[in-house]
């Protein structure tokens, strides 16, 4: 047979006076609850700010690493790591902890996207110059193929290309050989668009002869 | 040449930012021509620079430190560009740094040697002592005197705080960055300085 509980006597909000021993307990309890708050806030205030420096660090660090990638990307044509889009008007101003958070995001994934660059860029030009091998050891197997200083990663206009020796009779014997071209073409001067052919003017860009 | 006040909450967040003033007396106009030694001086500074100079510009120490400063002030430097790398693209797309008055003369000469960036305001109209600070929590930091906001960090004052015709004290400041050596703020206010007392 369960026994039926004693009914809680109510405690009383205000504690009858004439304990001191039991305020002094309570009064101890209440400041010892007090300092722990206080403490603990504290603590994220100073591991906020910690977590600020630490951003800040990697920040540096960051912009060094993306400084690096675009000097490295401009002998080969540079790479542009275009800035990403701001929400807010641009001032300078202290930075909040995910505001810190989201620059070093995006500037992350600036580098990300600044190496992918470089390496295809990379990639490409090893192909080029793959090719270019190939013609100068079978220029007879490469007939007219082109491979330019672009592609290869240098600078100029040069165009690598297989052409025949002493021209048809090169092209009959068969003798083939990579020629360079000589360079840029030279600069001239533009013409006003009134004067130029109606079909011409319409074209963004003049076609240049290699060579 | 006098450290101006860095506001204490700046200071904790940013250790390293500081802010230089130099008081100039000048005997004419600073905003008249510049002297024809000036110009020459901006001239062969002109040609001596270079398009891949430009390019690695960002990872010499003064314009790296700069950099890093704009980033943690959220700023993109490749969008705002730091003084120095502004000066330079601007020299590279006209060809030439153009002269346009003594005092802008003698800021750009200061600029070009030292990377660092110097302003100028007229000494009369400033109230009290420069400081760097933030207009609230969160809010923008600017350079301010007693009177109140002067200009944003890294940005030119309204022209009413601008030296004029009547101007005979001419008030230069710098903001320096941690990573930027002491020297390099000092010789640059101490160039400006210079050129513009003649």
């Amino acid at each position: 047979m369960a026994r039926r509980a004693a009914p809680r006597r109510p405690v009383p909000l205000r504690q009858p006076a004439g304990d001191p021993a039991r305020d002094a307990r309570v009064a101890g309890t209440l400041a010892g609850m007090e300092e722990l708050l206080v403490r603990s806030a504290v603590d994220v205030a100073v591991d906020e700010a910690a977590a600020r420096r630490t951003l800040r660090a990697q920040l540096a660090r960051l912009e060094r690493e993306l400084s690096d990638a675009l000097i490295a990307a401009f002998g080969h044509g540079g790479v542009v790591a275009a800035p990403a889009p701001t929400e807010r008007a641009p001032a300078p101003r202290l930075l909040s902890l995910g505001e810190l958070e989201a620059h070093r995001d995006r500037l992350t994934a600036r580098i990300a996207q600044a190496r992918r660059a470089l390496a295809d860029r990379t990639a490409a030009e090893e192909r080029a110059r793959i090719r270019l091998e190939r013609m100068l050891l079978e220029p007879g197997r490469h007939r007219f193929e082109r491979v330019t200083a672009a592609e290869l990663g240098e600078g100029g206009c040069g165009v690598y290309e297989v052409r025949p020796r002493l021209g048809l009779i090169g092209m009959l014997a068969g003798w083939w050989q990579v020629k360079l071209s000589s360079g840029c073409p030279l600069a001239t001067r533009a013409r006003p668009l009134s004067r130029r052919h109606p079909s011409e003017a319409e074209r963004p860009f003049r076609h240049h002869s290699g060579g | 040449m006098a450290a101006g006040r860095v506001a204490p909450e700046l200071a904790a967040e940013l250790p390293g930012l500081s802010l230089h003033v130099e008081r100039v007396a000048v005997a004419g106009s600073v905003v008249g021509r510049a002297p024809r030694e000036l110009r020459e001086r901006l001239a062969e500074l002109s040609d001596g620079v270079r398009g891949a100079q430009a390019v690695a510009l960002r990872r010499e120490p003064v314009p790296a430190a700069y950099r890093v400063l704009f980033r943690h002030l959220g700023l993109d430097p490749d969008e705002h560009r730091v003084p120095i790398e502004a000066a330079m693209l601007d020299r590279l797309m006209r060809g030439g740094f153009r002269s346009r008055s003594l005092l802008d003369d003698a800021l750009l000469v200061a600029l070009v040697e030292t990377g660092v960036g110097v302003w100028a305001l007229a000494g009369e109209r400033l109230r009290g002592e420069l400081e760097l600070r933030a207009e609230a929590p969160g809010g923008r930091v600017v350079v301010g005197d007693d009177a109140g906001t002067i200009a944003a960090a890294f940005a030119w004052p309204g022209a009413e705080r601008l030296p004029s015709k009547a101007t005979r004290e001419v008030v230069l400041y710098a903001i320096g960055a941690a990573g930027v050596p002491e020297v390099f703020v000092e010789e640059a206010l101490w160039t400006a300085g210079e050129l513009l007392a003649g």
